[in-house]
């Protein structure tokens, strides 16, 4: 016979309060299940992008280079870059639309203590974590190819962490805006892919026209991938490291105020 | 032009199979009026856009002078162009017949409705990649358009690459159809990606085939990609070869083979 028993008194008081730590336990339950098909997305995909561009083409490259360096260790710290903004959109999009409305765990989380902002704090975690291990991962592949001339390299962790953050927020809360999903499609290929084509991953920015190079100056990638690029090849970045820096920062601390207050509208009834 | 490679299977016994095939396609040009989805059809066309102007200019621009194997020295926005055609040829394709195709199948259970009419599963299958066809060749012509004010090839051998490049959406449609009917959910999917990935890289895209190791080359010449990327690469550089029949032949059994088994795994699948 089953006995129903109330939850003890004790248990209840020692929850714990708001905090994001559940919103990240959950994400990362999820994860354990899907872990092995996002190994291609954040890690085989720009390998073979390294192989592909950086041996296959840059042997062309390097035939006449005005870049000053092999072209594969040009494009290695960029491509770094191009996955945290890759990896982090991934888990800003489409999870969340679902999150939302179509498995609406949402909906549960915020009939407990958990507020907007604990919800968004808890997805920026996560997205940090994965964008974190992929570049982990990455980074031991170059130092294999021989492309990290610097030990500064040790900084593309925390310069993909910041790429990561700074799109996955303004992302979030425009996740939490639209109602249907074909948007994202609509903003893989007017921003995320420009950027990842015309930021000067694969090629000098200075090398485009003057409205083009300051779409890329303004894009949150391109400061990522000055950092990114000083840091294996030991040199200076475009401006100082701080004005990147505090640049993306902006767009992170922006995107999150920006993620909560949509989180409130659209989780308040 | 679906119909038109169909057609000698169908015109034996099948009475009004034309218009029914019209009818699939006619339901998927009503959906594309749905929620935003139009601007996602019609965005696709800016992805090779900006792949060319990256890659084949950007990128083009650190590479002086790109000597073919026969010795002839073009630009690299020439020799990359054609590549990035056929590939998007691939991508539009695929993106239709695997995604939509299994979530029109699965999810949607549009088909199971489909079977209830006097459709077979054949005329399912011909008729989505009808509107496969029209959507890559929308993308075609305009890319085409923009090779030809490049001057990245010419307006007569553009409009035979046009060809080609229907032939290459045509044949990816038919093999990520045959795919999507084996599927069991979108995990198995990454591995599709990660081969269509792969074959966007390596299929003599960015470099001559020659350029690749053997071994590497021998994999290559097996995969589809390749093979649409030569045929292309020969007409918009303006040099038909021999070889490039072949290349044609390659395509058009690989087109036959998988409709053929898109088309009875559809039977299992919807006339249990």
């Amino acid at each position: 016979m089953a006995v129903i028993t109330a939850p003890a008194r004790t248990e209840l008081r020692e929850s714990p309060g708001p905090s994001p730590l559940p919103v990240f336990e959950h994400r990362l339950t999820q994860y354990r299940r899907v872990w092995r098909s996002s190994v291609f997305s954040s890690f085989l995909l720009p390998v073979m992008f390294l192989l592909g561009m950086g041996v296959s083409l840059g042997a062309y490259v390097d035939r006449s280079s005005a870049l000053g360096v092999p072209y594969l260790d040009y494009i290695a710290p960029g491509l770094v870059a191009a996955t945290a903004l890759q990896v982090a959109m991934g888990e800003s999009t489409w999870s969340i639309m679902s999150a939302f409305s179509w498995i609406r765990i949402y909906h549960a989380m915020r009939a407990s203590p958990l507020r907007p902002n604990d919800i968004v704090g808890g997805e920026l975690l996560f997205v940090a974590m994965r964008v974190a291990t992929s570049a982990a991962g990455f980074l031991i592949v170059l130092a294999v190819f021989g492309v990290l001339h610097s030990w500064w390299s040790v900084a593309l962790l925390p310069v993909s962490v910041l790429i990561g953050l700074a799109v996955s927020a303004p992302t979030l809360a425009f996740a939490a805006t639209i109602r249907s999903d074909n948007m994202f499609a609509i903003l893989f290929r007017f921003a995320v892919i420009p950027m990842s084509l015309f930021a000067g991953v694969f090629f000098p920015v200075e090398a485009m026209p003057l409205v083009a190079r300051w779409l890329a100056y303004a894009s949150p990638l391109w400061h990522g991938v000055e950092l990114s690029r000083a840091a294996t090849l030991g040199g200076s970045p475009a401006a100082s490291p701080l004005l990147h820096v505090g640049y993306l920062a902006v767009w992170v601390v922006v995107g999150y105020l920006l993620a909560c207050w949509r989180y409130e509208r659209k989780l308040t009834d | 032009m679906v119909t038109a490679l169909a057609l000698p299977r169908l015109l034996a016994n099948n009475r009004g199979a034309l218009s029914r095939i019209a009818a699939v396609t006619r339901r998927d040009l009503t959906a594309v009026r749905h929620s935003g989805y139009w601007l996602v059809v019609l965005s696709g066309f800016f992805e090779p856009v900006l792949y060319l102007l990256a890659i084949g200019i950007g990128v083009g621009r650190l590479v002086e002078g790109f000597r073919l194997s026969d010795g002839t020295v073009v630009s690299y926005a020439t020799f990359v162009a054609p590549a990035m055609l056929a590939a998007s040829a691939m991508n539009g394709a695929l993106s239709e017949a695997t995604y939509n195709f299994f979530a029109k199948m699965k999810w949607a259970k549009l088909y199971d409705a489909m079977v209830a009419t006097p459709l077979r599963p054949f005329e399912i299958a011909v008729g989505e990649l009808g509107w496969a066809l029209m959507r890559g060749s929308m993308y075609s012509v305009a890319f085409l358009g923009i090779m030809v004010v490049l001057d990245l090839t010419t307006a007569g051998w553009a409009v035979l690459a046009f060809f080609a490049s229907l032939l290459v959406g045509f044949a990816f449609g038919a093999v990520g159809m045959a795919m999507s009917t084996v599927m069991r959910s979108w995990q198995d999917f990454d591995y599709l990606n990660a081969v269509q990935f792969g074959m966007f890289l390596f299929s003599a895209t960015f470099v001559p085939i020659e350029s690749y190791p053997a071994v590497v080359r021998v994999v290559v010449e097996v995969l589809p990609l390749y093979h649409g990327v030569e045929v292309v690469r020969a007409l918009t550089l303006g040099r038909p070869e021999w070889a490039t029949l072949g290349h044609v032949a390659y395509l058009v059994a690989i087109s036959l083979l998988a409709i053929a088994i898109a088309a009875r795994r559809l039977n299992a699948v919807l006339c249990k």
